[in-house]
């Protein structure tokens, strides 16, 4: 399956981008407990990227590992302020928004893999996988 | 976008069935809403249905949490019916406690549970309709 790009401009593209995420997802066969712990970290991600950088895109990128097993990647991308502190951010509980605060540390514990690159000024890139069950 | 979700009222509670994925404005403007009409028909209890919810990320899952610690300040008591498994495991994975929210399985509960919230107010009322119909028997 080809990968996607979902445009992320406004709060409406966070519905978009977790609906587009879990149908993606159940096209791969994923099990319907992980589509929904897909669509729940697009749709954590895709609001931290409208809450802090305005606007960004997500990259929805299925791949296979070389034994063929089947694989979902996502990745969340912006030019926003990027983050000064990324352990801080990525502690339960820690937010510049006046949000919850699982945002971010929550997401890495429904997903394999999550890899988050951020330079002040420049933007951010949160990258994970989910591997199919 | 999103159609408008509708509150129900069926005696003291009012009745939320969720059917809709909402955008974070329309979970907004829901909040708004069920406050409103707690103010305006002094309801006593607040059914939230979100069977239909397949996903309940950090956004929504505060917006219960809020509407549940506001109607507790205007004396009503929130339930959530009907949470899917799914979500349930992920809320827990995610982190969030939905602090002080009631959760029960289906609409059934629900009211069960608010029905002993009201016990003592039904009773009064209950045994004030036989006081009268006592009268009315002892005239003929
Ligand atoms: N794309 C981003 N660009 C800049 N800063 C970000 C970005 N994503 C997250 N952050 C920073 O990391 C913090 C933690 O993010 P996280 O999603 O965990 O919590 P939150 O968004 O503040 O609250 P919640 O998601 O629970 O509503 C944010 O408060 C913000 O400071
Ligand atoms: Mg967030």
């Amino acid at each position: 399956m080809e990968s996607k790009t979902i445009a992320l401009e406004d709060a409406q593209d966070i519905v978009v981008a977790r609906n587009q995420v879990r149908s993606i997802a159940a096209a791969l066969g994923f099990r319907a407990i992980d589509q929904t712990r897909l669509a729940t970290v697009a749709s954590e991600l895709a609001r931290n990227v409208i809450k802090y950088a305005q606007r960004g895109r997500l990259i929805a990128q299925p791949t296979e590992s070389a034994e063929g097993r089947q694989a979902l990647r996502l990745i969340f991308e912006d030019r926003g302020p990027g983050i000064p502190d990324i352990a801080a951010a990525m502690s339960d509980g820690f937010s510049t928004g006046r949000g919850l605060g699982f945002g971010l540390p929550g997401s890495r514990r429904l997903v394999d893999e999550f890899k988050i690159e951020s330079e002040v000024g420049r933007g951010t890139r949160v990258t994970v996988l989910r591997w199919k069950a | 976008m999103s159609a408008r979700i509708p509150i129900l009222k069926v005696g003291r509670v009012l009745i939320v069935p969720i059917q809709v994925d909402m955008d974070d404005q329309t979970a907004i403007q829901l909040q708004e809403r069920i406050l409103t009409e707690l103010e305006r028909t002094g309801a006593r209890g607040v059914l939230i249905d979100i069977s239909l919810l397949e996903m309940v990320d950090s956004f929504i899952g505060r917006m219960l949490s809020d509407i549940a610690a506001m109607s507790r300040i205007m004396d009503a008591r929130t339930v959530v019916v009907g949470m899917q498994p799914a979500v349930a495991i992920t809320l827990v994975e995610l982190g969030l406690e939905l602090k002080g929210v009631e959760t029960v399985l289906n609409v059934d509960e629900g009211f069960k549970l608010l029905r002993d919230e009201f016990d003592g107010a039904d009773e009064e009322y209950a045994y004030r309709g036989l006081g009268a119909i006592g009268k009315q028997d002892n005239r003929t």
